[in-house]
């Protein structure tokens, strides 16, 4: 099987295999990026972050068979947080999405954090690259963002929405920072649920405080569950979508996301030969020094950073 | 590199007991594998192409209804005609001893009936795993 | 029950007795004094005295049998007026087939029917779906219309057997098909005796043949109660079921916890859908699990009836002293079965429908010793029945009421358990009672929880398996285990295809039609499921056509 071509043609088994192996951080996925990323850029890409519980899979999923019955190609990336003990993860996003597993042109794929802190896998952009020269139009990226620290999912994406539960009101007073900022647009979910309204209020009154400009982040009440709402969410990425293209800010973050791209492939190789460096017996040497006190950590850093400097 | 073994939990059938494909499924997270479960009430075609999308390493195939004969191989031959033919296909349940020679002989690599331990199928599909050369 | 004062003196003198028992070596055993816990965590101590029973009052907490709070058993004479029913599950394959085996139990004394349906049946599908390949006849017998059913109890008197029918999601069809049965052979609904399980909250949070979401499947439980009461009060219309959720892995504790949490959510259903509970409660039952800790279970059963008692009265304000009594049907736990050494499982059994018996239970279900590889044999089923027939007239226990009342332990462990129950009871109501706690999935979790930990019990060793992780042997293969040739699904195919042909269409479509303006409306369903089967609907049509309005229940999980 040629990955490449096969991702290119669209071809499911192509387009999984490329993702593990820049998962993996395969050299082979590079080179699949490397052949592809030329066919990148017409995807648009949705991001839903929120708390666990909100129903954001359930909702991913009504998204993904409303646009795929309008005749478009949808590929989901749900992420959920892999044990920081055993590196294992139990991905179970999946279990929601499942009247549309066999829907042709739906593809979903489940990745587990892998260490990563802000609620992505490392490898989310890239998986959203091979998605997009894969011909898919809409690209969901869904992530577990209870609070300030997940809001990762804000750099793959150009529209990110929030979703949240009745009840969670009060959560979002206190949370005026992180999530409540990179929304742009709220989704109250089980809208059918007592305290729905007041949840929307409470978002809506936070909200207020924080205006960007040309675009009011919309507070929507949908339930995935019951299916109803879903195309007003549709409608309301739509617009922001307009809005992007419009005001010439889609291409500012076109720029961005290739600046991304590039910087998350730096950091992961300085990380790669920082951990090795660390790893050399002279260096372990050095460490003792550290940690007996003798020594302190921006000494080495400054050290090991001019030496992998010179190797680089 | 960072490779992680990735694992299909699968429930065929409607067979509703999910109590050791769940237990299964923490095993194999506490011992670093990376796991997606189908729920349950899954046709072999749902359980085949979800195996295809997620590029998994390995299917467990969970049925306590008597039904394994039919949808085990099955989902064998989906997968097989989707090409994907590395996977490690695994087995368990309420199976009679006397069916696993004809699941071995229709693609099933091993069944683990009850009272295994998790243990021996976290050492089996870490011995068996297929990995790409 | 005892003096402050003698209890007193005894506390000290214990306190001195432990001193030289601590100072005993805990020796070769596996159990040190202080790492003894039953299944549900609670400990369980080296010794009991009056100490441990001490604060109790007999016609408070205890009573005499009969009577409130009915901890000692729902009825006076309990089993020297009349045995538990033994009721072995039975049913495989086709109705012909089940109905041999039927009457073969019927012969070997067994005393009340129950009826196993195959996967499909409880989905509400009929043999010929194709989803159903492969699953038919399987883990019980086939019906699909009233004429397999005319066939599953040929020759069987239906106004003098009990028939228990293990049917939830579907049950209003069954039961309209079963009363349809009656009435053409003569017998009204109100000579009827039996039970449908009917318990679909169970279903959700363990066993998985759910179809509706919990909205509809409760309002169809609220019509089942409602006409029952009416026209067949002799019939059990729901049998609150624990046993699932052991089976999937829960405590003793939980068991009874999310059972009765479960039981008061159908009592509320009921009442706002504005029945009198009196006029219902009575006809409800209740499904238990038999374990292997004995005496914890015997506690549990106890504490099960005093629970029940309290939560009718205090809660519901019933005045009928019948809607306060739990009355149960038990199962022998089928995970504890091995299938290494199966012969080993036939003792398991045996100890666990002591229990059961010890527990008061009123009808019985002993599992076979091959189960854990598949249905029973005939040889097999029928040691299970000897099992209960020899505690029943060879033990002496059911020669007096409650015999271990009074035991300071079980006294005690019945007491612990009430307590922590209905701690989990509090924690239900709080999250708005037992559907919103199924739907946030705590139940389900605490059910995983328990599974887990148990699991990792047993790979560590500290929970031992006589056969699996101790004292093993190499296993030979089980012989002559029940198979079932899955040549069935054609077969049941052209049987549906015959039978359609024969029956009317245009009465059909009519009856389904009516069904589908019921289910839109408030008006109660039976009697257009009753019209519906009548006219030889299949399962699957009356069902479809309530999926059609109520839709089907999307699943979550939890780890």
């Amino acid at each position: 099987m040629d990955v490449k071509l096969g991702v290119l043609a669209g071809d499911t088994r192509a387009v999984a295999r490329a993702i593990t192996w820049v998962e993996n951080g395969d050299p082979r996925g590079a080179e699949v990026i490397r052949g592809v990323y030329a066919s990148t850029g017409r995807a648009y890409i949705v991001g839903l972050t929120g708390s666990p519980g909100a129903g954001k899979s359930t909702l991913v999923s009504r998204l993904a068979a409303l646009l795929a019955a309008r005749g478009q190609k949808v590929g989901i990336l749900a992420v959920d947080p892999s044990s920081p003990f055993s590196g294992g993860a139990i991905l179970g996003d999946r279990v929601r999405m499942f009247e549309v597993a066999l829907t042709r042109d739906v593809y979903i794929r489940s990745m587990g954090t892998r260490g990563a802190l802000g609620g992505l896998n490392r490898a989310t952009r890239m998986a959203a690259r091979i998605l997009d020269a894969a011909g898919f139009d809409w690209i969901f990226v869904e992530t577990v963002g209870a609070g300030q620290a997940e809001v990762d999912v804000h750099d793959v994406a150009y529209t990110t929405a929030v979703v949240m539960a009745p009840g969670m009101g009060d959560d979002i007073q206190a949370m005026k920072a992180g999530i409540m900022e990179i929304g742009d647009l709220f989704i109250i979910n089980k809208a059918d649920r007592d305290g729905a309204d007041r949840t929307a209020t409470q978002v809506e009154s936070v909200l207020q405080l924080s205006m960007t400009e040309g675009w009011n982040p919309p507070v929507l009440k949908v339930s995935a569950e019951l299916n109803t709402g879903i195309d007003s969410v549709v409608d309301t990425i739509e617009r922001h979508r307009a809005h992007l293209v419009a005001s010439g800010k889609l291409d500012v973050l076109k720029t961005r996301m290739a600046k991304l791209d590039v910087l998350e492939i730096l950091k992961a190789r300085l990380a790669d030969t920082m951990k090795q460096q660390l790893d050399q017996p002279a260096v372990q040497v050095e460490l003792e020094k550290v940690a007996s006190k003798q020594s302190d950590p921006y000494s080495l850093a400054d050290i090991i950073f001019e030496q992998s400097w010179r190797n680089i | 590199m960072e490779e992680k073994i990735r694992v299909l939990v699968a429930k065929p059938g409607l067979d509703g007991h999910d109590r050791g494909a769940k237990v299964l499924a923490r095993a194999f997270m506490d011992a670093g594998m990376e796991v997606i479960y189908t729920g349950i009430r899954r046709t072999p075609e749902q359980i085949a192409e979800v195996a295809v999308q997620e590029d998994v390493d390995v299917v467990a195939l969970s049925c306590l209804s008597g039904a394994h004969n039919t949808l085990f191989p099955k989902v064998v031959d989906l997968l097989r005609e989707k090409g994907a033919d590395d996977m490690l296909i695994m087995g368990g349940g309420v199976i009679p001893e006397d069916d696993i020679p004809f699941l071995k002989e229709h693609g099933i690599s091993e069944v683990f009936g009850p009272g295994t331990p998790l243990a021996t199928c976290v050492d089996y599909i870490r011995s068996h795993v297929k990995k790409e050369a | 029950m005892y003096d402050k004062e003698s209890v007193g003196r005894l506390k000290a003198a214990k306190a001195k007795w432990q001193q030289g028992a601590d100072r005993i070596p805990a020796g070769k055993t596996s159990k040190t004094y202080s790492d003894c816990r039953t299944s549900s965590g609670i400990d369980v101590k080296l010794l009991y005295t009056t100490e441990d029973v001490g604060e109790m009052n007999y016609m408070r907490d205890l009573g005499f049998p009969g009577e409130y709070p009915y901890t000692r058993g729902y009825q006076a004479t309990m089993y020297r007026g009349r045995l538990w029913t033994m009721r072995q599950y039975a049913g495989f394959a086709t109705v012909e087939e089940s109905n041999r085996r039927y009457k073969y139990l019927l012969n070997q004394g067994q005393t009340g029917l129950s009826i196993a349906f195959d996967l499909p049946t409880q989905l509400g599908m009929d043999a010929d779906h194709p989803l159903s390949e492969g699953e038919v006849g399987k883990v019980g017998v086939s019906v699909s219309s009233l004429a397999d059913l005319e066939v599953l109890f040929d020759g069987i008197p239906l106004d003098q057997v009990s028939t228990s029918m293990t049917i939830n999601a579907p049950a209003a069809v069954l039961m309209a098909m079963y009363i349809a049965l009656a009435r053409r052979k003569g017998i009204s609904a109100d000579k009827l005796n039996g039970t449908i399980q009917n318990d679909i909250l169970k279903e959700y949070s363990a066993r998985g043949t759910y179809i509706y979401p919990p909205a509809p499947s409760m309002r169809i439980i609220s019509d089942i109660f409602a006409y029952c009461s009416k026209e067949a009060p002799n019939w059990n219309m729901i049998s609150i079921s624990g046993y699932h959720m052991r089976e999937a892995g829960c405590t003793a504790v939980q068991e009874v916890a999310f059972t009765l949490a479960d039981g008061i959510a159908y009592v509320d259903a009921a009442v706002k859908a504005g029945l009198d509970v009196d006029s219902f409660a009575a006809r409800v039952s209740f499904f238990f699990d038999a374990h292997s800790n004995l005496l914890e279970e015997v506690a549990k059963f106890r504490a099960a009836r005093r629970m029940w008692a309290r939560i009718m009265k205090d809660r519901f304000h019933a005045q009928n002293p019948k809607s306060l009594m739990l009355r149960f049907h038990t199962q022998t736990a089928g995970c504890t079965l091995t299938s290494q050494q199966p012969d080993n499982n036939v003792v398991r059994v045996t100890l666990q429908a002591l229990a059961a018996v010890l527990g008061g239970t009123q009808s019985l279900h002993t599992n076979s010793r091959d189960e854990a590889l598949s249905l029973p044999s005939e040889d097999s089923v029928r040691i299970a029945l000897r099992t209960q027939q020899i505690i029943g007239y060879e033990s002496g226990v059911a020669d007096t009421v409650d015999p271990l009342a009074g035991s300071y332990f079980v006294e005690s462990m019945t007491n612990r358990i009430e307590e922590e129950a209905l701690k989990y009871i509090a924690k239900i109501d709080e999250l708005g009672g037992a559907v919103k706690a199924i739907e946030r999935g705590f139940i389900q979790q605490e059910i995983q929880n328990s599974s887990y930990q148990y699991q990792l019990e047993i790979e560590s060793g500290k929970k031992v398996i006589v056969g699996v992780n101790k004292f093993q042997v190499e296993n030979k293969p089980f012989k002559n285990l029940m198979r079932i040739d899955s040549a069935l699904y054609e077969k049941r195919h052209k049987e549906l295809d015959a039978m359609k042909s024969r029956r009317d269409t245009t009465k059909v479509e009519a009856a389904l039609a009516q069904v589908k303006v019921v289910a839109g409306s408030d008006a109660n369903l039976m009697p257009a499921i009753i019209d519906a089967v009548d006219a030889y609907a299949t399962l699957g049509e009356v069902c479809d056509v309530l999926r059609s309005v109520f839709g089907e229940h999307r699943p979550d999980a939890s780890f």
